[in-house]
Protein backbone atom coordinates (compact mmCIF):
# COMPACT_ATOMS: atom_id res chain seq x y z
CA UNK A 1 0.00 0.00 0.00
CA UNK A 2 2.55 2.54 -1.07
CA UNK A 3 1.87 3.67 -4.59
CA UNK A 4 -0.71 6.45 -4.18
CA UNK A 5 -0.88 9.37 -1.78
CA UNK A 6 -4.18 8.24 -0.26
CA UNK A 7 -2.98 4.85 0.91
CA UNK A 8 0.37 6.16 2.12
CA UNK A 9 -1.47 8.82 4.07
CA UNK A 10 -3.70 6.15 5.64
CA UNK A 11 -0.69 4.06 6.70
CA UNK A 12 1.07 7.10 8.14
CA UNK A 13 -2.02 7.96 10.14
CA UNK A 14 -2.09 4.38 11.41
CA UNK A 15 1.06 5.04 13.40
CA UNK A 16 3.99 4.60 11.00
CA UNK A 17 6.80 7.13 11.52
CA UNK A 18 7.61 7.27 7.83
CA UNK A 19 6.45 5.75 4.57
CA UNK A 20 8.63 4.00 2.01
CA UNK A 21 7.14 4.37 -1.46
CA UNK A 22 6.82 1.48 -3.85
CA UNK A 23 10.08 1.25 -5.76
CA UNK A 24 9.96 3.76 -8.58
CA UNK A 25 11.77 3.46 -11.91
CA UNK A 26 12.22 5.83 -14.81
CA UNK A 27 9.24 4.54 -16.78
CA UNK A 28 5.84 3.15 -15.81
CA UNK A 29 5.79 -0.63 -15.29
CA UNK A 30 2.69 -2.75 -15.01
CA UNK A 31 4.45 -5.60 -13.26
CA UNK A 32 3.70 -9.26 -13.88
CA UNK A 33 0.31 -10.83 -14.58
CA UNK A 34 -1.37 -12.54 -11.64
CA UNK A 35 -0.92 -14.65 -9.62
CA UNK A 36 1.51 -12.17 -8.11
CA UNK A 37 0.83 -12.79 -4.42
CA UNK A 38 -0.09 -15.92 -2.51
CA UNK A 39 -0.12 -16.82 1.12
CA UNK A 40 1.86 -19.85 2.19
CA UNK A 41 1.79 -21.65 5.49
CA UNK A 42 4.40 -19.46 7.17
CA UNK A 43 4.74 -16.42 4.97
CA UNK A 44 3.77 -14.57 1.82
CA UNK A 45 5.23 -15.19 -1.61
CA UNK A 46 5.13 -12.43 -4.20
CA UNK A 47 6.44 -11.51 -7.60
CA UNK A 48 4.77 -8.19 -8.32
CA UNK A 49 7.45 -7.30 -10.87
CA UNK A 50 8.14 -3.75 -9.65
CA UNK A 51 4.85 -2.19 -10.83
CA UNK A 52 4.99 1.59 -10.56
CA UNK A 53 3.74 4.67 -12.38
CA UNK A 54 7.25 5.91 -13.14
CA UNK A 55 9.20 8.83 -11.73
CA UNK A 56 7.25 11.53 -13.59
CA UNK A 57 3.80 10.44 -12.44
CA UNK A 58 4.76 9.66 -8.84
CA UNK A 59 5.51 13.38 -8.46
CA UNK A 60 1.90 14.39 -7.74
CA UNK A 61 1.46 11.62 -5.17
CA UNK A 62 4.60 12.62 -3.25
CA UNK A 63 3.86 16.32 -3.39
CA UNK A 64 0.40 15.59 -1.99
CA UNK A 65 1.95 13.59 0.85
CA UNK A 66 4.44 16.30 1.68
CA UNK A 67 1.55 18.74 1.90
CA UNK A 68 0.25 16.63 4.81
CA UNK A 69 3.75 16.78 6.37
CA UNK A 70 4.28 13.06 6.00
CA UNK A 71 7.81 11.71 6.19
CA UNK A 72 8.48 9.97 2.89
CA UNK A 73 11.35 7.70 1.95
CA UNK A 74 11.50 7.46 -1.83
CA UNK A 75 12.44 4.00 -3.01
CA UNK A 76 14.05 3.83 -6.44
CA UNK A 77 15.39 1.13 -8.75
CA UNK A 78 17.47 1.46 -11.88
CA UNK A 79 19.51 -0.73 -14.18
CA UNK A 80 22.67 1.37 -14.07
CA UNK A 81 24.37 4.27 -12.31
CA UNK A 82 22.84 6.95 -14.55
CA UNK A 83 19.31 5.76 -13.91
CA UNK A 84 19.79 5.75 -10.14
CA UNK A 85 21.24 9.24 -10.31
CA UNK A 86 18.36 10.62 -12.40
CA UNK A 87 15.77 9.02 -10.14
CA UNK A 88 17.50 10.28 -7.01
CA UNK A 89 17.63 13.84 -8.28
CA UNK A 90 13.94 13.77 -9.18
CA UNK A 91 12.99 12.37 -5.80
CA UNK A 92 14.98 15.12 -4.11
CA UNK A 93 13.13 17.72 -6.22
CA UNK A 94 9.86 16.21 -5.01
CA UNK A 95 11.14 16.82 -1.45
CA UNK A 96 11.29 13.28 -0.15
CA UNK A 97 13.01 13.07 3.22
CA UNK A 98 15.37 10.25 2.30
CA UNK A 99 16.12 7.78 -0.47
CA UNK A 100 16.11 4.02 -0.42
CA UNK A 101 18.08 2.39 -3.23
CA UNK A 102 16.44 -0.91 -4.06
CA UNK A 103 19.34 -3.18 -4.97
CA UNK A 104 17.66 -6.34 -3.88
CA UNK A 105 14.37 -7.12 -5.65
CA UNK A 106 14.74 -10.85 -6.34
CA UNK A 107 12.38 -11.15 -9.30
CA UNK A 108 12.93 -8.38 -11.87
CA UNK A 109 15.34 -9.00 -14.71
CA UNK A 110 18.05 -6.38 -15.01
CA UNK A 111 17.13 -4.68 -11.76
CA UNK A 112 17.34 -5.10 -8.02
CA UNK A 113 19.38 -8.10 -7.00
CA UNK A 114 21.04 -8.22 -10.42
CA UNK A 115 22.68 -4.93 -9.39
CA UNK A 116 22.94 -5.65 -5.69
CA UNK A 117 25.09 -8.78 -5.90
CA UNK A 118 28.04 -6.82 -7.32
CA UNK A 119 30.05 -5.10 -4.54
CA UNK A 120 31.72 -2.63 -6.88
CA UNK A 121 28.46 -1.60 -8.55
CA UNK A 122 26.76 -1.15 -5.16
CA UNK A 123 29.58 1.11 -4.02
CA UNK A 124 29.67 3.10 -7.27
CA UNK A 125 25.91 3.65 -7.44
CA UNK A 126 25.71 4.61 -3.79
CA UNK A 127 28.55 7.07 -4.01
CA UNK A 128 27.26 8.59 -7.26
CA UNK A 129 23.79 9.07 -5.73
CA UNK A 130 25.34 10.51 -2.57
CA UNK A 131 27.26 13.01 -4.66
CA UNK A 132 24.18 14.14 -6.52
CA UNK A 133 21.73 14.66 -3.63
CA UNK A 134 21.82 16.16 -0.13
CA UNK A 135 19.20 13.95 1.52
CA UNK A 136 20.09 10.77 3.42
CA UNK A 137 20.58 7.68 1.25
CA UNK A 138 19.74 4.16 2.44
CA UNK A 139 20.68 0.99 0.58
CA UNK A 140 18.31 -1.96 0.75
CA UNK A 141 20.10 -5.28 0.62
CA UNK A 142 19.17 -8.78 -0.36
CA UNK A 143 19.60 -11.87 1.80
CA UNK A 144 20.04 -13.87 -1.41
CA UNK A 145 23.81 -13.46 -1.31
CA UNK A 146 26.53 -15.70 -0.01
CA UNK A 147 27.91 -12.80 1.98
CA UNK A 148 25.61 -9.91 2.78
CA UNK A 149 28.33 -8.28 4.90
CA UNK A 150 30.52 -7.65 1.83
CA UNK A 151 27.72 -5.79 0.12
CA UNK A 152 26.89 -3.84 3.27
CA UNK A 153 30.55 -2.80 3.44
CA UNK A 154 30.34 -1.66 -0.20
CA UNK A 155 27.32 0.49 0.59
CA UNK A 156 29.18 1.96 3.56
CA UNK A 157 32.24 2.58 1.39
CA UNK A 158 29.93 4.43 -1.04
CA UNK A 159 28.93 6.70 1.89
CA UNK A 160 25.44 5.30 2.41
CA UNK A 161 23.77 6.82 5.45
CA UNK A 162 22.11 3.56 6.44
CA UNK A 163 21.55 -0.04 5.40
CA UNK A 164 18.08 -1.53 5.03
CA UNK A 165 18.03 -5.29 5.56
CA UNK A 166 16.48 -7.47 4.34
CA UNK A 167 14.50 -7.65 1.11
CA UNK A 168 12.51 -10.83 0.38
CA UNK A 169 14.08 -14.26 0.00
CA UNK A 170 13.99 -15.92 -3.42
CA UNK A 171 11.42 -18.68 -3.29
CA UNK A 172 8.95 -20.77 -5.25
CA UNK A 173 5.68 -22.61 -4.71
CA UNK A 174 4.62 -25.43 -7.00
CA UNK A 175 1.02 -26.55 -7.07
CA UNK A 176 0.87 -30.34 -6.86
CA UNK A 177 -2.43 -30.63 -8.67
CA UNK A 178 -1.36 -28.58 -11.69
CA UNK A 179 2.33 -29.50 -11.37
CA UNK A 180 3.35 -25.91 -12.07
CA UNK A 181 4.70 -22.91 -10.15
CA UNK A 182 1.80 -20.74 -9.06
CA UNK A 183 3.32 -17.29 -9.53
CA UNK A 184 3.21 -16.14 -13.14
CA UNK A 185 6.88 -15.22 -12.79
CA UNK A 186 7.47 -18.67 -11.26
CA UNK A 187 10.08 -17.32 -8.82
CA UNK A 188 9.15 -14.75 -6.21
CA UNK A 189 10.25 -13.26 -2.93
CA UNK A 190 9.26 -14.74 0.39
CA UNK A 191 8.26 -12.41 3.21
CA UNK A 192 6.35 -12.57 6.45
CA UNK A 193 6.86 -14.52 9.65
CA UNK A 194 9.03 -17.26 8.16
CA UNK A 195 11.88 -14.94 7.20
CA UNK A 196 12.34 -13.14 10.51
CA UNK A 197 15.22 -15.33 11.72
CA UNK A 198 17.05 -14.71 8.43
CA UNK A 199 16.51 -10.96 8.77
CA UNK A 200 17.68 -10.93 12.36
CA UNK A 201 20.81 -12.87 11.44
CA UNK A 202 21.60 -10.51 8.55
CA UNK A 203 21.15 -7.42 10.71
CA UNK A 204 23.35 -8.99 13.39
CA UNK A 205 26.14 -9.78 10.92
CA UNK A 206 25.96 -6.39 9.21
CA UNK A 207 25.89 -4.56 12.50
CA UNK A 208 29.07 -6.33 13.58
CA UNK A 209 30.86 -5.15 10.47
CA UNK A 210 29.66 -1.67 9.55
CA UNK A 211 29.31 1.53 11.54
CA UNK A 212 26.31 3.12 9.80
CA UNK A 213 22.78 2.56 11.19
CA UNK A 214 20.65 -0.36 10.04
CA UNK A 215 16.93 -0.40 9.37
CA UNK A 216 15.65 -3.90 10.10
CA UNK A 217 12.91 -5.46 8.01
CA UNK A 218 11.62 -8.96 7.45
CA UNK A 219 8.80 -10.76 9.19
CA UNK A 220 8.07 -8.22 11.91
CA UNK A 221 4.51 -8.57 13.19
CA UNK A 222 4.85 -7.87 16.93
CA UNK A 223 6.63 -5.51 19.26
CA UNK A 224 8.82 -8.38 20.41
CA UNK A 225 9.86 -9.06 16.81
CA UNK A 226 10.92 -5.42 16.60
CA UNK A 227 12.84 -5.67 19.89
CA UNK A 228 14.67 -8.70 18.49
CA UNK A 229 15.78 -6.65 15.47
CA UNK A 230 16.85 -3.80 17.77
CA UNK A 231 18.91 -6.21 19.86
CA UNK A 232 20.55 -7.51 16.66
CA UNK A 233 21.60 -3.94 15.89
CA UNK A 234 18.77 -2.25 14.00
CA UNK A 235 17.98 1.38 14.84
CA UNK A 236 14.62 1.41 13.12
CA UNK A 237 12.30 -1.11 11.51
CA UNK A 238 10.00 -1.43 8.51
CA UNK A 239 6.77 -3.41 8.24
CA UNK A 240 5.11 -4.60 5.04
CA UNK A 241 3.62 -8.09 5.09
CA UNK A 242 2.68 -7.55 8.72
CA UNK A 243 -0.31 -5.59 7.43
CA UNK A 244 -1.68 -8.88 6.21
CA UNK A 245 -1.37 -10.54 9.60
CA UNK A 246 -2.59 -7.74 11.85
CA UNK A 247 -4.28 -5.18 9.62
CA UNK A 248 -3.35 -1.58 8.93
CA UNK A 249 -3.49 -0.93 12.68
CA UNK A 250 -0.25 -2.96 13.01
CA UNK A 251 1.90 0.19 13.12
CA UNK A 252 0.31 1.57 16.23
CA UNK A 253 0.00 -1.89 17.80
CA UNK A 254 3.71 -2.66 17.34
CA UNK A 255 4.71 0.76 18.73
CA UNK A 256 2.53 0.13 21.77
CA UNK A 257 3.94 -3.35 22.24
CA UNK A 258 7.50 -2.01 22.06
CA UNK A 259 6.68 0.54 24.77
CA UNK A 260 5.03 -2.09 26.96
CA UNK A 261 8.00 -4.43 26.62
CA UNK A 262 10.47 -1.67 27.44
CA UNK A 263 8.51 -0.56 30.46
CA UNK A 264 8.17 -4.12 31.72
CA UNK A 265 11.91 -4.65 31.38
CA UNK A 266 12.96 -1.32 32.82
CA UNK A 267 14.20 0.42 29.67
CA UNK A 268 13.58 4.11 29.08
CA UNK A 269 15.36 4.63 25.78
CA UNK A 270 15.59 2.44 22.68
CA UNK A 271 19.33 3.12 22.54
CA UNK A 272 19.71 0.93 25.59
CA UNK A 273 18.70 -2.15 23.63
CA UNK A 274 20.06 -1.45 20.16
CA UNK A 275 22.81 -3.97 19.50
CA UNK A 276 22.80 -5.47 23.00
CA UNK A 277 22.96 -8.96 21.49
CA UNK A 278 26.55 -8.20 20.53
CA UNK A 279 27.75 -7.53 24.07
CA UNK B 1 -5.27 -19.84 3.51
CA UNK B 2 -5.13 -17.41 0.59
CA UNK B 3 -3.88 -19.91 -1.87
CA UNK B 4 -5.72 -21.02 -5.02
CA UNK B 5 -7.76 -24.15 -4.51
CA UNK B 6 -7.70 -26.19 -7.70
CA UNK B 7 -11.16 -27.29 -8.69
CA UNK B 8 -12.82 -28.75 -11.77
CA UNK B 9 -15.44 -26.87 -13.75
CA UNK B 10 -18.74 -28.61 -13.03
CA UNK B 11 -20.90 -26.88 -15.57
CA UNK B 12 -20.74 -24.09 -18.12
CA UNK B 13 -23.56 -22.13 -19.70
CA UNK B 14 -23.41 -19.61 -22.50
CA UNK B 15 -25.56 -16.64 -21.49
CA UNK B 16 -24.90 -14.50 -24.59
CA UNK B 17 -22.33 -14.62 -27.39
CA UNK B 18 -19.77 -13.10 -25.04
CA UNK B 19 -21.02 -13.95 -21.57
CA UNK B 20 -20.67 -17.29 -19.88
CA UNK B 21 -21.43 -18.84 -16.51
CA UNK B 22 -19.06 -21.33 -14.92
CA UNK B 23 -20.00 -23.34 -11.86
CA UNK B 24 -17.54 -25.14 -9.61
CA UNK B 25 -17.50 -27.00 -6.33
CA UNK B 26 -16.61 -24.55 -3.58
CA UNK B 27 -17.87 -24.80 -0.06
CA UNK B 28 -16.66 -21.50 1.45
CA UNK B 29 -19.46 -19.36 2.86
CA UNK B 30 -20.00 -16.58 0.33
CA UNK B 31 -22.09 -13.41 0.52
CA UNK B 32 -23.73 -11.60 -2.40
CA UNK B 33 -21.34 -8.97 -3.76
CA UNK B 34 -18.18 -10.78 -2.69
CA UNK B 35 -15.65 -11.89 -5.27
CA UNK B 36 -13.22 -14.71 -5.98
CA UNK B 37 -9.77 -14.58 -7.52
CA UNK B 38 -10.09 -16.96 -10.45
CA UNK B 39 -6.82 -18.40 -11.69
CA UNK B 40 -6.77 -19.45 -15.32
CA UNK B 41 -3.47 -21.35 -15.34
CA UNK B 42 -1.05 -20.03 -17.91
CA UNK B 43 -2.92 -16.75 -18.33
CA UNK B 44 -3.83 -14.66 -15.32
CA UNK B 45 -5.72 -14.58 -12.06
CA UNK B 46 -8.67 -12.20 -12.11
CA UNK B 47 -11.33 -10.99 -9.67
CA UNK B 48 -14.89 -12.11 -10.38
CA UNK B 49 -18.04 -11.60 -8.40
CA UNK B 50 -20.13 -14.53 -7.34
CA UNK B 51 -23.23 -15.01 -9.51
CA UNK B 52 -24.53 -18.29 -8.08
CA UNK B 53 -24.47 -19.17 -4.39
CA UNK B 54 -25.42 -22.72 -3.48
CA UNK B 55 -24.21 -24.66 -0.48
CA UNK B 56 -21.37 -26.60 -2.09
CA UNK B 57 -21.35 -24.99 -5.49
CA UNK B 58 -20.58 -21.43 -6.53
CA UNK B 59 -20.72 -19.75 -9.91
CA UNK B 60 -19.27 -16.81 -11.78
CA UNK B 61 -20.66 -15.11 -14.86
CA UNK B 62 -18.29 -13.10 -17.00
CA UNK B 63 -17.72 -11.44 -20.34
CA UNK B 64 -14.89 -12.12 -22.77
CA UNK B 65 -12.78 -8.98 -22.56
CA UNK B 66 -9.11 -9.97 -22.40
CA UNK B 67 -6.80 -12.95 -22.80
CA UNK B 68 -7.67 -14.54 -19.48
CA UNK B 69 -11.44 -14.23 -19.86
CA UNK B 70 -11.17 -15.50 -23.45
CA UNK B 71 -9.23 -18.53 -22.23
CA UNK B 72 -11.70 -19.09 -19.41
CA UNK B 73 -14.59 -18.78 -21.86
CA UNK B 74 -13.16 -21.69 -23.87
CA UNK B 75 -12.64 -24.00 -20.89
CA UNK B 76 -14.96 -26.99 -20.92
CA UNK B 77 -16.53 -28.94 -18.10
CA UNK B 78 -13.91 -30.93 -16.18
CA UNK B 79 -11.06 -28.46 -16.81
CA UNK B 80 -9.15 -27.20 -13.79
CA UNK B 81 -9.11 -23.64 -12.49
CA UNK B 82 -7.84 -22.15 -9.24
CA UNK B 83 -10.10 -20.29 -6.80
CA UNK B 84 -9.26 -18.07 -3.83
CA UNK B 85 -11.73 -16.21 -1.70
CA UNK B 86 -14.40 -15.10 -1.31
CA UNK B 87 -12.98 -11.66 -0.64
CA UNK B 88 -14.23 -8.24 0.34
CA UNK B 89 -17.45 -6.95 1.76
CA UNK B 90 -20.60 -7.76 -0.13
CA UNK B 91 -23.93 -5.94 -0.15
CA UNK B 92 -25.64 -5.35 3.16
CA UNK B 93 -29.08 -6.88 2.73
CA UNK B 94 -30.92 -4.04 4.45
CA UNK B 95 -33.96 -1.86 3.85
CA UNK B 96 -37.55 -2.64 3.02
CA UNK B 97 -38.29 -0.97 -0.29
CA UNK B 98 -35.45 -1.86 -2.57
CA UNK B 99 -34.41 -0.86 -6.07
CA UNK B 100 -31.57 -2.75 -7.72
CA UNK B 101 -30.00 -1.27 -10.84
CA UNK B 102 -27.56 -3.38 -12.84
CA UNK B 103 -25.82 -2.47 -16.06
CA UNK B 104 -23.83 -4.63 -18.50
CA UNK B 105 -21.85 -7.38 -16.80
CA UNK B 106 -22.94 -5.86 -13.49
CA UNK B 107 -26.08 -7.95 -13.98
CA UNK B 108 -24.00 -11.03 -13.09
CA UNK B 109 -23.56 -10.24 -9.43
CA UNK B 110 -27.01 -8.90 -8.58
CA UNK B 111 -28.86 -12.21 -8.78
CA UNK B 112 -27.49 -13.48 -5.46
CA UNK B 113 -28.43 -10.09 -3.97
CA UNK B 114 -31.99 -10.46 -5.21
CA UNK B 115 -32.17 -14.01 -3.85
CA UNK B 116 -30.91 -12.85 -0.45
CA UNK B 117 -33.71 -10.27 -0.25
CA UNK B 118 -36.31 -12.83 -1.28
CA UNK B 119 -35.10 -15.08 1.53
CA UNK B 120 -35.97 -12.22 3.87
CA UNK B 121 -39.42 -11.94 2.22
CA UNK B 122 -38.56 -8.64 0.60
CA UNK B 123 -39.25 -8.30 -3.11
CA UNK B 124 -36.90 -5.80 -4.73
CA UNK B 125 -37.63 -3.91 -7.93
CA UNK B 126 -35.04 -4.56 -10.62
CA UNK B 127 -33.68 -2.58 -13.54
CA UNK B 128 -31.30 -4.37 -15.86
CA UNK B 129 -29.71 -2.46 -18.67
CA UNK B 130 -27.45 -3.29 -21.61
CA UNK B 131 -26.33 -1.79 -24.90
CA UNK B 132 -28.74 -3.99 -26.85
CA UNK B 133 -30.91 -7.07 -26.44
CA UNK B 134 -28.11 -9.45 -27.41
CA UNK B 135 -26.08 -8.36 -24.40
CA UNK B 136 -28.83 -8.91 -21.86
CA UNK B 137 -28.67 -12.02 -19.71
CA UNK B 138 -30.23 -13.51 -16.59
CA UNK B 139 -33.62 -12.18 -17.71
CA UNK B 140 -35.18 -15.63 -17.49
CA UNK B 141 -33.54 -16.31 -14.15
CA UNK B 142 -35.07 -13.08 -12.86
CA UNK B 143 -38.49 -13.70 -14.38
CA UNK B 144 -38.88 -16.90 -12.37
CA UNK B 145 -38.67 -14.84 -9.20
CA UNK B 146 -41.90 -12.95 -9.79
CA UNK B 147 -40.57 -9.45 -9.25
CA UNK B 148 -41.12 -6.12 -10.89
CA UNK B 149 -38.46 -6.08 -13.59
CA UNK B 150 -37.61 -3.29 -15.98
CA UNK B 151 -35.34 -3.80 -18.96
CA UNK B 152 -33.50 -1.00 -20.72
CA UNK B 153 -31.34 -1.03 -23.82
CA UNK B 154 -29.36 1.87 -25.23
CA UNK B 155 -30.66 1.17 -28.74
CA UNK B 156 -34.21 0.27 -27.75
CA UNK B 157 -33.94 -3.28 -29.11
CA UNK B 158 -35.67 -4.40 -25.93
CA UNK B 159 -37.61 -2.64 -23.19
CA UNK B 160 -37.11 1.01 -22.40
CA UNK B 161 -34.92 2.81 -24.90
CA UNK B 162 -32.22 4.73 -23.12
CA UNK B 163 -29.98 4.54 -20.10
CA UNK B 164 -30.96 2.60 -17.01
CA UNK B 165 -30.37 5.78 -15.00
CA UNK B 166 -33.02 7.64 -17.01
CA UNK B 167 -35.57 4.98 -16.18
CA UNK B 168 -34.37 4.82 -12.58
CA UNK B 169 -34.91 8.56 -12.23
CA UNK B 170 -38.54 8.16 -13.28
CA UNK B 171 -39.42 5.25 -11.06
CA UNK B 172 -37.58 6.65 -8.05
CA UNK B 173 -39.89 9.67 -8.35
CA UNK B 174 -42.89 7.42 -8.51
CA UNK B 175 -42.09 4.88 -5.78
CA UNK B 176 -40.53 5.65 -2.43
CA UNK B 177 -37.49 3.36 -2.26
CA UNK B 178 -35.51 3.40 0.97
CA UNK B 179 -32.50 1.54 -0.49
CA UNK B 180 -30.83 1.48 -3.90
CA UNK B 181 -28.16 -1.09 -4.77
CA UNK B 182 -26.15 -1.01 -7.97
CA UNK B 183 -23.45 -2.65 -10.01
CA UNK B 184 -22.40 -1.64 -13.49
CA UNK B 185 -20.34 0.90 -15.40
CA UNK B 186 -18.98 3.40 -12.91
CA UNK B 187 -20.37 6.47 -14.68
CA UNK B 188 -23.83 4.89 -14.54
CA UNK B 189 -23.43 4.24 -10.82
CA UNK B 190 -22.17 7.75 -10.21
CA UNK B 191 -25.18 9.22 -12.00
CA UNK B 192 -27.50 6.98 -10.04
CA UNK B 193 -25.78 8.05 -6.82
CA UNK B 194 -26.51 11.67 -7.68
CA UNK B 195 -30.15 10.83 -8.35
CA UNK B 196 -30.44 8.99 -5.01
CA UNK B 197 -29.37 11.91 -2.87
CA UNK B 198 -31.41 11.00 0.21
CA UNK B 199 -31.74 7.27 -0.27
CA UNK B 200 -29.52 4.66 1.34
CA UNK B 201 -27.16 3.57 -1.43
CA UNK B 202 -24.64 0.80 -2.06
CA UNK B 203 -22.46 0.39 -5.14
CA UNK B 204 -19.94 -2.26 -6.11
CA UNK B 205 -16.76 -0.72 -7.51
CA UNK B 206 -14.41 -2.40 -9.92
CA UNK B 207 -10.68 -1.76 -9.81
CA UNK B 208 -7.58 -3.60 -11.02
CA UNK B 209 -6.95 -6.14 -8.27
CA UNK B 210 -3.67 -7.98 -7.79
CA UNK B 211 -3.28 -9.55 -4.35
CA UNK B 212 -6.94 -9.58 -3.25
CA UNK B 213 -5.83 -9.68 0.38
CA UNK B 214 -5.23 -6.03 1.15
CA UNK B 215 -1.45 -5.73 1.03
CA UNK B 216 -0.30 -4.67 -2.42
CA UNK B 217 -2.25 -1.41 -2.66
CA UNK B 218 -3.11 -1.77 -6.34
CA UNK B 219 -6.88 -1.34 -5.87
CA UNK B 220 -6.87 1.56 -3.38
CA UNK B 221 -9.31 4.44 -3.81
CA UNK B 222 -9.58 7.68 -1.89
CA UNK B 223 -7.61 7.66 1.34
CA UNK B 224 -6.28 4.11 1.08
CA UNK B 225 -9.63 2.31 0.95
CA UNK B 226 -8.90 -1.09 -0.51
CA UNK B 227 -11.54 -2.24 -2.98
CA UNK B 228 -10.49 -5.85 -2.28
CA UNK B 229 -10.82 -5.48 1.46
CA UNK B 230 -13.04 -2.58 2.56
CA UNK B 231 -14.97 -2.89 -0.76
CA UNK B 232 -15.90 -3.83 -3.37
CA UNK B 233 -19.29 -2.67 -2.11
CA UNK B 234 -19.28 0.81 -0.57
CA UNK B 235 -22.22 2.67 0.93
CA UNK B 236 -23.27 6.29 0.45
CA UNK B 237 -21.34 7.49 3.50
CA UNK B 238 -18.06 6.28 2.02
CA UNK B 239 -18.91 6.98 -1.61
CA UNK B 240 -19.61 10.61 -0.84
CA UNK B 241 -15.95 11.05 0.14
CA UNK B 242 -14.33 8.88 -2.51
CA UNK B 243 -12.96 11.45 -4.93
CA UNK B 244 -12.07 8.74 -7.44
CA UNK B 245 -15.68 7.52 -7.71
CA UNK B 246 -16.81 8.08 -11.28
CA UNK B 247 -13.68 10.09 -12.02
CA UNK B 248 -10.70 7.77 -12.47
CA UNK B 249 -9.31 4.31 -11.86
CA UNK B 250 -5.71 3.13 -11.88
CA UNK B 251 -4.08 0.76 -14.37
CA UNK B 252 -1.65 -2.03 -13.44
CA UNK B 253 1.18 0.50 -13.15
CA UNK B 254 -0.86 2.66 -10.77
CA UNK B 255 -1.45 5.38 -13.37
CA UNK B 256 -4.74 7.27 -13.17
CA UNK B 257 -7.08 6.55 -16.06
CA UNK B 258 -10.13 8.79 -16.44
CA UNK B 259 -13.53 7.20 -16.99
Amino acid sequence: MDEDAGSMNRIFNSGAGAIVTKSIGLKPREGYPNPTVIELEHGILNAMGLPNPGIELIKDEIIKLKKYNITVIGSIFGSNIDEYEKLAEKMQQYKVDALELNMSCPHAKGYGLEIGYDPKLVKDITSQVKDSVDIPVFVKLSPNLTNIVNIARSAEAGNADAIVAINTIKAMKIDLELKTPILSNKIGGYSGKAIKPVGVRCVYEISKNVDIPIIGVGGITTGEDAIEYFMAGASAIQIGSGIYYRGIEIFKIVCDEIKIWMKKHGYKNLNEIIGVAHL
Amino acid sequence: MNYPKITKILETKKETNNVKTIKFEYTNNTQPGQFFMIWVPGFDEIPMSVSYIEKDVKGITFKKVGDATKALFELKQGKKIGIRGPYGNGFKIEGKKILIVAGGTGIAMILPVVEAYIKKNILPTIIIGAKNKDELFFENRLKKLDLKIYVTTDDGSKGFKGLSTDLAKNIIKEYKFDTVLTCGPELMMKKLFEICSNISFQASLERYIKCGIGICGQCCVDNGLRVCKEGPVFDNKLLRNIEDFGVFKRNAAGIKIKF
